[in-house]
């Protein structure tokens, strides 16, 4: 009898404590609850785990403790920012002794409970068969994931805490320690006037921007996939392959030239707006015309991706539902209303999220154009074409107020992810996966 | 039936008009470019699109100059981006696999909070790398550059790729486990394979990030020799060199090209790798 058609006989009787006896033995010591179950290699296995992780991360989590209470205690010899990421790398590996802590009392107690119900519990056999499926998956899974935890999750970590201290110019590491300072940093950007003024006046543009950014590189992308899409366009090919290429120059290059072209005096732009008698406009300078400019290089550089896709998904699009259209009477806007776009949307909906939390955070358009300028008086540190991130970058790597930065980067994460994970949970991808395969 | 007729010719011209005007704005800031990298003298400004005394002195300045090694940048972005592509395909595609074909506790959370996860926009971050980076040692070499960019990536590629794998009929594995294939054989022999578009798709987007970052590559990478393409040129024109735009153009033309020309060569497959990938359609 197997484990598996266990579980769906739901109404067999369980007797007895053994199942509660395993899982508190377990709690006191690893692999205890399995042996007490009868399973001995697996006790044992566990029990070394135990065993090593205490003796080698027992002065790790010390480490730890002390880094993230004192920040260092010898001025010149700590480093404030080294004790607080080492002691996060013990406080992961803590987090992750800890789930197989508790993986261990949940196994324990499963057994236990088929004891109870008065099954065997699994021979080390079926367990080793049971563990290298379950292994399988681990193995695929954990390369990709110590990168995300060093990468990714380990960072996040460290600017989180940042936020609740006070490193910035006067308190920087190695010369001084960094000191816990709790929900100041949060109060002062709220309460100071010119702090907050700039929040919600780079806040608004950055929202501003995000839908303009997005909706402007979808439409256009999308119009002219449906263009090229007619069939009886000629040489479709050869203007795909064209109109790709803003895709294809690294963006770096393309938002640089760009900053010549939209140049107010010498810039090729105004010379083409003067031949119409018009201009010159004031591209870089006025913050109303840099927030369009901005808006149109990112138009030029973003398009060809959602080209690219729009064009393969009306591809798919199967031609019979046309086909019934035509019968019915539709006209070619009927069409695009009630079926294509309905369609290209449904199946986009989670790129498109994305490529908002993207352009949310849309670093190198906005700074390598025109570094977020140009300046507006009464803003701190923040221009007219400033988006949250490259506020926080000048923050950061110009103005040296890391604590500050930590903060506002903790609440635009707060934003983003919100935002997401609510648009995520409703796309179809996510609810009917699973019904899907 | 006139009616109709003429609509169509009115569709149609529109629709060239159209294309005409966007190839034109596609191309021009490209010839633009182009243009200027051929003009004499260092100013953006007094450049033209066809320079009256065509030269090609900033070319040869790129490849003769002693003050900085453009062949060097060259070579380095090539290799970081090489190396970038192939432990990127390995990673994305490992967690692509795990979360399309294996059921576990947490898998859908687990995508999700990758994906969430990864938008956190902080420059904070790199000084989080550049200690971790310090303690491995790793500081100012290509490898730790490669590992960052490989692993900040992950998120969104896995996520495209597992929509791919996500469209694979799972009954050709099944069929492979009762003739008593083994997983790891599985993988490589049948869903890497069938794969392959998506694969060319991911690699790409790996391969480009070397070409496009400049944050990161600023910050942990130190010594000029060191240096990638992005960084180096930006101080082309940001540093010591002065405004040396003419000269920055060419390079960055040089910089383009190969990805250009891999972008073209790849093109079907963009369209209907991503597109599979994206939205399993």
């Amino acid at each position: 009898m197997t484990p598996q058609t266990n579980a769906v006989s739901k109404n067999i009787t369980v007797t007895g404590t053994k199942r509660y006896i395993a899982a508190i033995l377990s709690a006191i010591c690893m692999g205890f609850g399995q042996i007490f179950n009868g399973q001995f290699v697996k006790g044992i296995v566990y029990i070394i785990i135990y065993i090593f992780a205490i003796i080698s991360g027992l002065d790790f989590w010390k480490y730890s403790y002390w880094g993230l209470t004192t920040m260092g205690e010898t001025p010149g010899k700590d480093h404030s920012l080294v004790i607080m990421i080492e002691s996060l790398v013990g406080v992961v590996l803590f987090l992750i002794v800890l789930g197989i802590y508790i993986l261990n009392i949940i196994d324990a107690y499963k057994n236990g409970k088929l004891r109870d119900q008065g099954y065997r519990v699994p021979g080390i056999k079926q367990t080793i068969k049971n563990v290298v499926d379950q292994g399988y998956a681990l193995a695929y899974l954990s390369p990709g994931m110590i990168f995300l935890i060093l990468v990714t999750l380990i960072p996040l970590l460290f600017t989180t805490l940042i936020a609740f201290t006070n490193y910035d110019l006067y308190h920087s590491p190695p010369a001084k320690f960094i000191e816990w300072v709790g929900f100041n940093n949060f109060k002062m950007i709220w309460s100071f006037g010119g702090w907050k003024r700039t929040l919600t006046y780079v806040f608004s543009w950055t929202v501003v921007w995000t839908v303009l950014s997005t909706v402007s590189t979808f439409g256009l992308g999308l119009f002219v996939a449906l263009i090229l899409n007619q069939k009886d366009i000629k040489g479709s090919k050869i203007f795909r392959t064209i109109l790709i290429l803003p895709w294809a120059v690294p963006a770096l290059v393309s938002i640089l030239i760009f900053t010549g072209l939209f140049n107010t005096n010498f810039g090729p732009i105004n010379d083409l707006l003067a031949f119409f008698h018009l201009g010159p406009v004031r591209w870089l300078e006025d913050p109303t015309w840099a927030k369009i400019a901005v808006l149109l290089v990112n138009l030029w550089v973003g398009f060809p991706f959602q080209m690219a896709l729009c064009t393969g998904i009306l591809q798919s699009i199967p031609q019979d539902i046309y086909e019934a259209a035509m019968v019915d009477g539709a006209s070619p806007f009927q069409k695009f209303f009630k079926i294509t776009l309905p369609l290209v949307l449904y199946s986009t909906a989670p790129l498109i999220i994305m490529q908002m939390s993207y352009n949310f955070n849309n670093f190198n358009v906005i700074y390598l154009f025109n570094q977020g300028k140009p300046p507006i008086i009464g803003l701190r540190d923040a221009g007219g074409t400033d988006i949250l991130i490259s506020w926080v970058f000048k923050l950061t790597l110009d103005k040296l107020k890391y604590n500050y930065a930590a903060a506002l980067s903790l609440i635009i994460f707060i934003i983003v992810a919100g935002f997401s994970i609510y648009n995520f949970r409703r796309t179809r991808s996510f609810q009917e996966e699973d019904m899907l395969q | 039936m006139i009616n109709q007729k003429t609509l169509k010719y009115l569709r149609l011209t529109f629709s060239y008009l159209f294309l005409l005007v966007m190839v034109a704005i596609v191309a021009y800031p490209i010839l633009w470019m182009i243009g200027a990298s051929f003009n004499s003298g260092d100013s953006l400004y007094s450049s033209t699109m066809f320079p009256k005394k065509p030269t090609l002195e900033h070319y040869r300045e790129l490849v003769t100059n002693s003050d900085y090694p453009f062949h060097l940048w060259y070579l380095n972005t090539l290799k970081v981006a090489s190396l970038t592509a192939l432990l990127g395909v390995i990673l994305c595609s490992t967690t692509a696999y795990a979360y399309s074909r294996f059921r576990f506790a947490g898998r859908k959370y687990g995508m999700m909070a990758m994906l969430v996860i990864q938008m956190f926009p902080s420059f904070m971050n790199i000084v989080a790398l550049y200690v971790l980076l310090n303690m491995v040692g790793l500081l100012d070499s290509h490898m730790g550059l490669v590992l960052v960019y490989a692993g900040t990536n992950i998120p969104f590629n896995a996520w495209i790729m597992k929509g791919y794998f996500d469209t694979i009929p799972k009954s050709l594995e099944e069929a492979a486990l009762i003739d008593g294939a083994s997983r790891m054989t599985i993988f490589w022999k049948i869903m890497i394979p069938l794969a392959k578009p998506i694969i060319a798709v991911i690699t790409i987007f790996h391969f480009v990030i070397p070409f496009g970052d400049f944050i990161l590559a600023r910050i942990l990478l130190t010594s000029y020799k060191k240096y990638t393409l992005t960084i180096g040129l930006f101080s082309l024109v940001n540093n010591q060199f002065g405004k040396n735009w003419t000269t920055f153009t060419a390079g960055a033309l040089l910089m383009a090209i190969p990805i250009v020309i891999v972008y073209m060569s790849l093109q079907k497959y963009f369209i209907s790798g991503l597109t599979r990938g994206a939205t399993k359609g």
